[in-house]
């Protein structure tokens, strides 16, 4: 019973008829593009502030990336200290210089290029950024989708595991567990970048476990699901391939705006000592050391810095907004 | 109700026993039997005084037994001297040589004034910038304060504050207008008041316009929501002006997110102003905590992280009630 | 309380070996208390209390009942998608009643279902061609290029267009929608399909042309439905016998025309006198049966018949004694009917009046939270 273009078909009512006896291309065309993703998507291209925001995260993407063409081609190696007089990094006596044309963003107090180490740090931010974010919603949809599909004891049991999430203060333990991993190296949590991620991805599972369990909670009652289960799909079957495709959208408006979240946990823990170990080229560390010189006259040193960190966060929180509203334009409606 | 109130109230005793075991796992258990005591003794600690830390912590004996010991149960029990976390001692710092719950009890009530105080200077802000920006959307006034909530919920903690410092008290003081104190300077509330507040700006408005943001956008979005219920429709149409309907109906549904997240954001504070006190120099018990971290001072760390815990659970808890209090339809479940 | 008698006989005019065997299936949900700890008796819904069939290879078995009968939870219990209280089932001569996950998926290709609501039964999220697939996936009996080339066929086979392979649900009519349940069900030709009211949800018209689909696929197909309705006239349509349920146990059974022709029990004939009929003149002839008082609650059924406090003509042994489900009035052995006072030919019972104490009459009709609410059939259009 296959239909043919431009075959006449008795039908009934309006509803009933087939939408494909219309030139195929034309038909395909104009229905094909009524996918979900393809709409907000649309929305989000007209948001021009989300799109500017964009541009920024692919300078800053593009700056990470290219760091050591940036820093072959002024000459300046991240770890390169200036101390000597030619290039001259510090003042005779010893106190970083300031924005030139030598040093377009002026030394730290090694006498290193402060625009080079921002280049270099972006890396760490970007990376430490997305892959923590990552490891967070991956585990909170994992355990989300197990507490809220099997229900009963395993539900139970995740959901003391979040409220003991929640209730630890999340800056002292992480503050802890890493100086206690810095003198007795825990498994494969060592200090710097291993044990960073694996902090700052683990305490947001709680915050995505939670989202995620109640909606499969109101998901798991669905008539489709009941039809999976009788056609004889497995438990994580019909969690992952059914209930998951479901929470996509908010999973990725979610992602989107933790990202920022994230790096500035990591520019945190790097502030206070625990993060990322120096000499590697990080903000959080490089606004942390500048402590001691900018109230002496080294402004740049806290400036640009936190300039780079405010400006990535900024942008990346202009984007998530764009992201979320564009799954969600609600708010246009009001009045 | 009460059966709500009993359940939640031994949830939250569970999850604070979770919170005991974890930290006995990590400071106690995590370095190792053989570090142990010389991680808790500190420092500077001597042979002599490691052996001491491990004899009178009973370090020698099994793992639950230290901890029934740490925890206070072998004192309930009279198996013991030393009273544990159950009766009230948090640890004793040998580094310092004082007993935790004497150095906590300085640290504390900096950490409350700078909390508290930013608390209510950024619930003030946030709910006026947010009514006002649902009330009028998309006016200026909207669009202002919906960026400039953008900006300070982008900006870190310490960024902000280390550019206050510079902005504010560097460019001030060194054109002599002596508003701010320098950063660091403690003045305890009962000495003078006055200039207890004024070593407190630069930290209040760190912490507020932070804090703030996050409530503009929630106060904002939450009176959006409630703006198109039903029930504003009716009233609207039954006549009531628009100030009263604003203030009666509207704000009352709208406030309980706004409330609930206050009383989380409060009680997770208590532990976390860690980074304001670390910038401005105020040894709250957050700093407290860094820089016995920093001295591998570690018994403070436990005590700071238990009081911190504590507060979250209590809050978390009041929270629950305060929800439960103003929306029946959360008791019944 | 008695049981019902053993196995009934299926009519001998469809069917060969039995295909499904169901005895004595008992479902009780418990009902969600607040407390902490339990104190006491809990309460049960009795959604599906006894209920005793037997279904032969290429037959319809028609099963109607008000909202809140218990036939939706027949029907999931008989697939396996809740465990049973108490009873048996058997689908072709296997014990399934406490089968495992693990040995009862081979056996799923066999039975399956068609739900009721063509917007809730199809993932949004998910191509058509996906859901339809799904079958060959989870038993990963096909894949790729071959998994597509079947779920076109099975596309064709139920009037829908293969080229709609990549489309979402939400682009479908409510008809086409069911069009796609049907073909997912279908995939490995199953034994038994259990319709459960297939074509509530959707317009008359589009109702014709699914229950055609339906039939056109048994006969080409050779397929056993069990098919669940409320609306009396599809069933009449579609299946060779017919089952009434109230209130989670069988009133009546029997071939379908018998049924029409010959109604014993009182609750069938108050619903045949329901059902619209399209001559003005004959309606304002006919006599309806109105029954009074709500559907009682199911966690607290009425004692003996459960039909009694809206029966017209109920006597003190229907609140007393629990009616024996056999042949009544002479009837052939394959019409059964739970009654101690069956409603003769020609006899018009819109007049009668039941002969016990008001009192005895009043059960609980509130309906306790939670538990399903019920529309009386008998009250007609």
């Amino acid at each position: 019973m296959s239909y043919n273009v431009g075959d006449a078909v008795a039908v009934s009512t309006i509803e009933e008829a087939p939408i494909a006896v219309v030139a195929e291309g034309e038909a395909a065309k104009k229905i094909e593009g009524r996918s979900p993703w393809v709409l907000a998507w649309r929305r989000l291209r007209r948001d021009r502030a989300a799109m500017i925001a964009l541009g920024v995260i692919g300078l800053i993407v593009l700056m990470a990336l290219f760091a050591p063409a940036i820093a072959a081609v002024l000459g300046h190696g991240v770890y390169q200290q200036f101390r000597g007089t030619n290039p001259a990094g510090l003042t005779p006596l010893g106190q970083p210089v300031g924005p030139s044309s030598t040093f377009w963003m002026g030394t730290d107090d090694q006498g290193r290029d402060i625009f080079v180490r921002i280049a270099y740090g972006a890396r760490i931010s970007l990376f430490v950024g997305v892959v923590a974010t990552a490891v967070t919603v991956a585990g909170g949809l994992v355990l989300g989708l197990a507490a809220g599909y099997f229900g009963g004891i395993v539900d139970s049991l995740i959901a003391r595991f979040f409220d003991w999430l929640l209730a630890v203060p999340f800056l002292l333990l992480a503050i802890s567990l890493i100086s206690v991993v810095t003198v007795h190296p825990i498994g494969p949590l060592r200090p710097g970048l291993p044990v960073v991620i694996v902090v700052l991805g683990f305490f947001g599972w709680a915050a995505v476990g939670r989202i995620v369990r109640g909606q499969v909670l109101s998901i798991r009652e669905r008539e489709y699901i009941e039809a999976a289960r009788a056609l004889g799909a497995r438990p994580w079957r019909i969690m992952f391939i059914d209930i998951a495709p479901n929470l996509l959208a908010q999973l990725i408006v979610y992602s989107t705006l933790l990202i920022p979240v994230t790096i500035v946990g990591e520019a945190s823990l790097s502030f206070l000592g625990v993060g990322i170990l120096p000499p590697t080229a990080d903000w959080g560390e490089m606004i942390s050391t500048s402590q001691n010189y900018y109230l002496y006259g080294s402004w740049w040193y806290l400036v640009f810095p936190s300039l780079a960190l405010l400006i990535t966060t900024l942008a990346f929180n202009i984007f998530g907004d764009g992201v979320r509203d564009a799954f969600d334009p609600r708010g246009d409606l009001f009045v | 109700m009460t059966r709500f109130l009993i359940r939640r109230a031994l949830q939250g005793l569970f999850v604070m026993w979770l919170m005991t075991v974890t930290v006995f796992l990590i400071f106690f258990v995590g370095p190792g039997p053989s570090s142990v005591a010389r991680v808790l003794a500190g420092r500077n600690a001597t042979a002599i005084q490691v052996a001491a830390v491990s004899h009178r912590l009973f370090l020698d004996r099994p793992v639950w037994d230290q901890y029934f010991h740490w925890i206070g149960l072998s004192h309930l029990f009279g198996l013991s001297p030393d009273p544990g976390l159950l009766q009230g001692n948090l640890g004793y710092d040998y580094y310092h040589s004082q007993s935790v719950n004497t150095v906590l009890k300085s640290a504390l009530p900096i950490t409350l004034s700078v909390v508290l105080g930013a608390a209510i200077l950024w619930l003030a802000m946030g709910l006026a910038s947010g009514i006002v920006s649902a009330v009028k959307t998309r006016s200026l006034w909207d669009r202002s304060f919906t960026t400039l909530a953008l900006t300070f919920y982008s900006m870190p903690t310490f960024v902000l504050g280390l550019l206050l410092i510079l902005g504010l008290y560097y460019e001030f003081t060194i054109h002599h207008i002596g508003i701010f104190p320098a950063p660091g300077t403690w003045v305890p509330f009962s000495s003078n008041p006055l200039k207890w507040a004024q070593a407190l700006i630069l930290p209040w408005l760190t912490l507020a316009l932070v804090s703030a943001a996050t409530y503009t956008r929630l106060t904002r979005g939450s009176m959006l929501d409630v703006f198109g219920e039903d029930y504003i429709r009716t009233a609207r149409s039954k006549g009531m002006s628009e100030r009263r309907l604003i203030l009666r109906h509207n704000l009352r549904s709208a406030l309980t997110p706004v409330v609930t997240q206050f009383g989380l954001d409060v009680g997770v504070l208590i532990g976390g102003a860690v980074i304001t006190e670390t910038v401005f120099g105020l040894p709250g018990i957050g700093f407290t905590a860094v820089r016995a971290i920093n001295q591998q001072d570690l018994p403070v760390v436990i005590g700071v992280v238990i009081v911190a815990s504590a507060g979250v659970i209590v809050a978390n808890l009041i929270v629950d009630i305060l929800y439960a209090v103003l929306d029946p339809r959360v008791r019944l479940h | 309380m008695t049981t019902q008698a053993s196995s009934p006989v299926s009519g001998p005019a469809r069917g060969g070996d039995v295909l499904l065997r169901v005895e004595d299936l008992v479902k009780h949900f418990p009902v969600k208390s607040s407390q902490l700890v339990h104190r006491g008796p809990r309460d049960y819904v009795h959604a599906v209390d006894g209920v005793s069939l037997e279904i032969r290879k290429g037959e319809t078995l028609g099963l109607v009942g008000e909202t809140g009968c218990g036939k939706s939870t027949l029907a999931r219990c008989v697939a396996r998608l809740y465990d049973i209280t108490s009873g048996r089932i058997e689908f072709e001569g296997i014990d399934i009643t406490r089968l495992p996950a693990s040995k009862m998926r081979p056996l799923r290709r066999e039975m399956q279902m068609i739900f009721q609501d063509p917007y809730g039964s199809l993932n949004p999220r998910r191509r058509v061609g996906s859901i339809i697939g799904d079958p060959f996936a989870i038993h990963r009996t096909a894949s790729g290029a071959d998994r597509k080339r079947r779920v076109q066929h099975l596309m064709e086979l139920v009037g829908l267009n293969p080229e709609h392979y990549n489309r979402f649900p939400a682009e479908f009519s409510g008809g086409q929608r069911q069009r796609i349940g049907v073909a997912r069900a279908l995939a490995f030709s199953p034994k038994l399909i259990i319709c459960d009211e297939p074509v509530s949800a959707l317009d008359v018209s589009i109702q014709a042309q699914i229950i055609n689909l339906l039939a056109d696929l048994q006969s080409e197909l050779g397929l056993t439905y069990i098919f669940i309705a409320h609306d009396l006239s599809v069933v009449r349509h579609v299946s060779d016998r017919v089952a009434v349920m109230y209130l989670g146990k069988i009133t009546e059974q029997a071939p379908v025309e018998q049924m029409w022709a010959h109604p014993r029990h009182p609750y069938t004939d108050a619903l045949l006198s329901a059902v619209p009929v399209p001559d003005p003149a004959s309606l304002d002839r006919r006599e309806r049966i109105i029954l009074v008082g709500d559907v009682p609650s199911p966690i607290n059924p009425p004692s003996g018949c459960r039909f009694h406090p809206r029966c017209p003509k109920a006597q003190q042994k229907c609140v007393d004694e629990v009616p024996e489900f056999i042949p009544r009035l002479g009837d052939e052995a394959a019409h059964l009917t739970a009654c101690h006072f069956p409603v003769a030919d020609g006899e018009d019972i819109s007049k009668a009046r039941p002969a016990i104490s008001a009192d005895l009459r009043v059960v609980e009709s509130s309906i306790p939270e939670g538990s399903l609410t019920g529309i009386s059939g008998g009250d007609g259009p």
